[in-house]
């Protein structure tokens, strides 16, 4: 009765059980499968009832936009571009491989040197070209028009960078930390504005709108362009807005009026 | 005596067979104390199968926009984060980190995901 020289741990043990009973385990594991989204809709079910507010996530039946009225934003007022910075954990720096998902953009009348501000960034349009050209369909609008990447699937080519007419998507040069918990970074992929998609899918308004409102401007109208009754479809159905580059046909999600 | 012996001997030999088995020449993974209560699973069931549900979740949440799923990222660091670090992965006996450097795993979520829990206002 020697001691044995490779005493199995507890784990080891575990293992080797687990080995004995493959068949058993691999059904189990299976069985867990199949059950799983199963159990995940009847939890999503109990919990949109429990609180009144249903949550089945991102619906075809409503698609977000804004409406930017460049006649109520000011030059020089860079809150939205601060409080979106604040809200994604960007460094806020303006060199060309620093991250910015807004920035404001001063347009001139050549004729007449009338200028006017703006604000620039994704436009979250119903034809994106950054999605018709992703190799690895990372780059994806989701069922309510926000146009995202998952940088999951993101392999870092920038395909979409140069598609993009508004030069709305970034490039992450440098190793990121402290990210906020709803908004992953990291080196290496591509991205832009989400629309503040964390927010928006708790029922808030994204970080430029309550900014721009907060600083009394209220140049930013956040809201679903499908349902008539929104107030973004009344304003839109009432006033002459553009969107930008409309000869490209993108149904922009994105609309501006004044220009 | 030599019976009694044998049976010391075979006592000894027990006693330092116990020795060799928790000085293995792979450290255990030490995991802290953190929040405690019970996990969404059976603990052998999450350490086999966490990033299965993981990855089934990630893409119900960012592509479907469902964020009420049981097997959030978020939620894992909220109880696993370290009291000394507030974080699953800042160091070597972190939550993620510990069990991950003792199963040889290269540990990439936290590339782009913060290992901090989020700070209530």
């Amino acid at each position: 009765m020697t001691p044995d020289p490779s005493p199995p741990s507890k784990d080891a043990g575990d293992t080797k059980s687990g080995r004995r009973g493959f068949m058993a385990f691999a059904a189990a594991g299976i069985a867990g499968i199949l059950i799983a989204p199963g159990v995940r809709l009847i939890e999503v079910a109990q919990a949109a009832s429990a609180t009144g507010t249903l949550s089945p996530g991102a619906s075809s039946k409503v698609r977000w936009g804004m409406l930017i009225d460049s006649t109520k934003c000011v030059s020089g007022c860079n809150d939205c571009v601060t409080a979106c910075n604040t809200e994604n954990g960007l460094s806020g720096g303006t060199k060309t491989t620093d991250s910015q998902w807004i920035r404001k953009i001063e347009i001139k009348e050549v004729r007449t040197g009338k200028t006017q501000s703006l604000p620039m960034m994704c436009q979250h349009c119903a034809e994106p070209p950054c999605v018709d050209v992703c190799p690895t369909g990372a780059s994806f609008k989701r069922a309510d028009g926000i146009v995202l990447v998952d940088k999951h699937t993101c392999i870092g080519c920038r395909y979409c960078m140069m598609a993009c007419p508004y030069k709305a998507r970034s490039f992450v040069h440098s190793p990121q930390t402290d990210q906020k918990p709803d908004v992953p970074r990291g080196m290496g992929t591509v991205e832009a504005c989400t629309m503040c998609v964390h927010k928006v899918d708790k029922g808030e308004m994204p970080a430029c709108v309550t900014a721009c409102s907060k600083a009394g401007h209220e140049a930013i109208l956040f809201g679903d362009l499908n349902n008539p009754d929104s107030e973004i479809s009344k304003r839109i159905a009432s006033y002459p807005s553009r969107q930008i580059r409309e000869n490209l046909n993108l149904d922009t999600g994105v609309r501006y009026l004044g220009i | 005596m030599a019976p009694l012996v044998f049976l010391l001997g075979l006592l000894m030999a027990g006693v330092v067979h116990a020795g060799e088995a928790t000085t293995s020449r792979v450290s255990q993974p030490v995991i802290e104390a953190a929040r405690g209560g019970a996990c969404v699973a059976d603990p052998a069931f999450m350490r086999r199968n966490h990033m299965t549900l993981l990855k089934h979740q990630r893409d119900d949440t960012l592509r479907g926009g469902m964020r009420t799923g049981a097997y959030s990222l978020k939620t894992c660091i909220d109880c696993h984060a370290s009291k000394t670090t507030n974080s699953v992965a800042a160091s070597d006996t972190n939550f993620c980190q510990s069990c991950h450097t003792y199963a040889a795993v290269k540990l990439d979520c936290f590339e782009c995901h913060s290992n901090k829990p989020q700070v209530k206002p």
